[in-house]
C-alpha cells in the first residue's frame, strides 16, 4: 500500500508544481501558484514519510524543527535590498542538500553503485559542492563581507580550468573504478575550492548572472539526485529550476550583452580602467529649486531607476515624488532595465514595496518608445544601462548592450552622487548633453528635497 | 538499472521543456519571486534527505542526512514564505486615484 501512496503523492506534486510556475505567470495569479506549490511540497512529504526505509523518525524530525528555524526568520525579517543575498544563501542550502545526500548515497554502496547512477551521482556531488561554496562567496559579495570588486591574477583562468579538469577526471575515474573510496573526498574538496575561486573574480554588477547560474547549477545538482535515487519527482523539479535559472541567466546575459564565457572568466571592470578620463568637458549643474520647476510643468515623466537608488534606500522618497506628481496630473512610469538590481527583477520587487502600482513597471521594450515623448527622464542611480554609447560607439566596451533611450527626453536629470564613472569604467556621454542636468547629492535627500519644493509650491499655489 | 534509465531521461527531458515553456512565459515583473519559488520547488531534494536521516543505516549517513534535512527544510519553509510576501507587494494602481 505504501508504495503507491509514495508514488501517487509524487505524480501529483509534480503536477502541482508545474501549475504552480504556470501561475506566478501573472501577477494576479502568482499567489494562487504558491499556495498550490505548497500544497504539492506538503503532499510530497507526507508520501515520504512512509517510506519502508525510514526506520525512526527523531533525526526527521530535529532536522525540519532546526530547519524551519533558520529559514523561517530569513523569509520573515529579511530586507527586500536584502533579498539577492538570501537567494544566494539558499542557493548554497540546496546545493549542500543535494551534495550531502550525494555523499552519504556514496558511503552506503561503496562499490554496489552502477555506472550510471556513479556518474550521475558524481555530476551531483561536483554541482552541490561547487554551488555551495560558489553561492557562499556570492553571499559574500552581496553582504560586503568579501571585496565586491573582481578579484583577479595572472594565469588565474588556467588556474580554475586545470581545477574543474582534475575533479572531473578524478569523478570520471571513480565511475570507472566506484570501489576506489579514497578519490571522493579528492572530489568533493576540489569542487569545493573550484566554487569559491569561480566567484572570486566576478564583480558585484554581474551578481544578477551569477546568480541565475547557480539558481540552474543548484537545480540540476537536485535533478541529478533524482537520477541517484531513482525518484521521477525530484528529476522533474530539478529541471525546473535549472530550465529557470538557465533562462534566467541567457536573459541577464543578453540585457549586458555578454557571453556566459565573458561573465565567467571575462574579469569585466578591469580592462576598461584607463578609458573615459581623456577629456574634461563640462556639465550643467542644477539645484532642486531648477528641477522642481522643471517637473512641475511636465506632465509626462519617465523615472529610471538604478541600483543606486537601493543602496541610497531612496525607493519611499521616490514614490513620494510618484504621488506627488501624479496628483498633479501627470503621468509618471518606470524604466527598468533587467539588470538594474542584484538579481532578476530585483528592481520591481524594491518598488512595488514602496507600493508603486506594477502596471506602472515597464520593460526597456514597452518603455523606449515613449522617451521622445516624454518631457522629463529622471536617472536615479543607474548609469551604464542609459549610456547612448553603447548605440554608435563600436570602441565603447559596453557596444551593443540594450540601453534605455534616455537621451532621447526632451529634459534629462540625472541625480548622482559624483561624477565618478559606473561599473564599466567608462564616461557616460548622457551626461554632457545640451539638455542633461545633473543633480549632485545622495538620491534619498534629493528627491526629499524636490518633494519639498514641489509641495510646497503646491501648497501656495 | 538500465530500463529505469531510460526512464528517468526521459522524464528529465519532458520536464525541461516544461520548464522552458512555462518559465519563458512568466513576467520580467516577477523574476525575483519565480526564483525564489523555483529555490523552495527544488528543495523538494528534502524527500531524499529524509530517506537518508530516518533510513538510519550508518552513523555518518544519518548524520550527513540530518544536516540535509536543515539545509532543504529552511529551503523550503522559506522560500515559499519569502515568495508570498513579494508577491503581496505587486498592486495595481486603485481606481480612481
Amino acid at each position: 500500500m505504501a508504495p503507491y501512496f509514495i508514488q501517487f503523492s509524487y505524480i501529483v506534486a509534480a503536477a502541482l508544481f508545474i501549475l504552480s510556475l504556470k501561475w506566478l505567470s501573472h501577477p494576479t495569479t502568482a499567489r494562487r501558484g504558491v499556495r498550490v506549490g505548497e500544497l504539492g511540497m506538503a503532499l510530497a512529504i507526507l508520501g515520504t514519510l512512509v517510506h519502508q526505509d525510514i526506520v525512526s523518525y527523531r533525526w526527521i524530525l530535529v532536522g525540519c524543527v532546526l530547519g524551519s528555524a533558520i529559514g523561517l526568520p530569513m523569509a520573515v525579517f529579511m530586507p527586500m535590498t536584502h533579498v539577492p543575498q538570501r537567494t544566494a544563501l539558499s542557493h548554497a542550502f540546496g546545493a549542500l542538500a543535494a551534495a550531502l545526500v550525494g555523499t552519504s548515497e556514496y558511503y552506503l554502496h561503496t562499490g554496489a553503485l552502477g555506472t550510471f547512477t556513479m556518474a550521475a551521482l558524481s555530476l551531483e556531488v561536483i554541482l552541490g559542492y561547487l554551488t555551495f561554496t560558489g553561492s557562499l562567496m556570492a553571499f559574500g559579495k552581496l553582504q560586503d563581507l568579501v571585496p565586491s570588486r573582481p578579484i583577479v591574477y595572472r594565469g588565474q583562468n588556467v588556474v580554475n580550468l586545470s581545477l574543474f579538469a582534475v575533479a572531473v577526471g578524478t569523478a570520471v575515474y571513480l565511475v570507472m573504478h566506484p570501489g576506489q573510496s579514497g578519490l571522493f573526498p579528492v572530489v568533493a574538496g576540489l569542487s569545493l575550492l573550484f566554487g569559491v575561486l569561480l566567484i572570486i573574480p566576478i564583480g558585484g554588477a554581474d551578481m544578477p548572472t551569477v546568480i541565475s547560474l547557480l539558481n540552474s547549477y543548484a537545480g540540476l545538482s537536485a535533478a541529478a539526485m533524482g537520477f541517484v535515487l531513482d525518484n521521477n519527482l525530484l528529476i522533474v523539479a530539478g529541471a525546473l529550476d535549472g530550465s529557470s535559472g538557465m533562462i534566467l541567466s541567457v536573459i541577464m546575459c543578453r540585457a549586458m550583452n555578454r557571453s556566459f564565457t565573458n561573465v565567467l572568466f571575462g574579469g569585466f571592470g578591469q580592462v576598461q580602467k584607463a578609458v573615459g578620463t581623456a577629456e574634461q568637458r563640462s556639465v550643467r549643474s542644477a539645484t532642486p529649486e531648477e528641477a522642481a520647476a522643471i517637473l512641475e510643468a511636465a506632465t509626462s515623466v519617465i523615472v529610471i531607476p538604478g541600483y543606486g537608488m537601493a543602496v541610497a534606500q531612496a525607493q519611499h522618497k521616490v514614490r513620494e515624488l510618484y504621488d506627488a506628481l501624479t496628483r498633479r496630473g501627470a503621468d509618471v512610469k518606470f524604466a527598468i532595465h533587467p539588470v538594474a538590481g542584484r538579481m532578476p527583477g530585483h528592481m520591481n520587487v524594491l518598488l512595488a514595496e514602496a507600493d508603486i502600482p506594477y502596471d506602472r513597471l515597464l520593460e526597456i521594450e514597452e518603455i523606449n518608445p515613449d522617451f521622445p515623448r516624454a518631457d522629463v527622464a529622471l536617472v536615479i542611480g543607474a548609469n551604464d544601462v542609459t549610456n547612448p554609447a553603447a548605440r554608435h560607439d563600436r570602441a565603447s566596451p559596453i557596444y551593443g548592450m540594450p540601453i534605455l533611450d534616455v537621451d532621447k527626453a526632451r529634459t534629462v536629470m540625472v541625480i548622482k552622487r559624483s561624477m565618478s564613472p559606473g561599473f564599466a569604467g567608462i564616461d557616460n556621454e548622457l551626461y554632457y548633453m545640451d539638455r542633461t542636468m545633473m543633480l549632485f547629492g545622495d538620491a534619498k535627500v534629493f528627491v526629499g528635497e524636490l518633494m519639498k519644493e514641489l509641495t510646497g509650491s503646491h501648497v501656495r499655489v | 538499472m538500465p530500463s529505469s534509465l531510460e526512464g528517468a531521461l526521459f522524464v528529465f527531458l519532458l520536464a525541461t521543456f516544461v520548464g522552458f515553456e512555462v518559465i519563458r512565459r512568466v513576467s520580467p515583473l516577477l523574476h525575483t519571486p519565480l526564483m525564489s519559488l523555483t529555490n523552495a520547488i527544488s528543495a523538494i531534494s528534502l524527500v531524499g534527505s529524509i530517506v537518508i536521516a530516518g533510513g538510519e543505516k550508518s552513523q555518518l549517513s544519518t548524520v550527513l542526512g540530518t544536516i540535509a534535512v536543515v539545509c532543504a527544510m529552511a529551503n523550503v519553509v522559506g522560500g515559499f514564505v519569502i515568495t508570498d510576501r513579494m508577491l503581496k507587494m505587486f498592486k495595481k494602481r486603485e481606481p480612481g486615484k
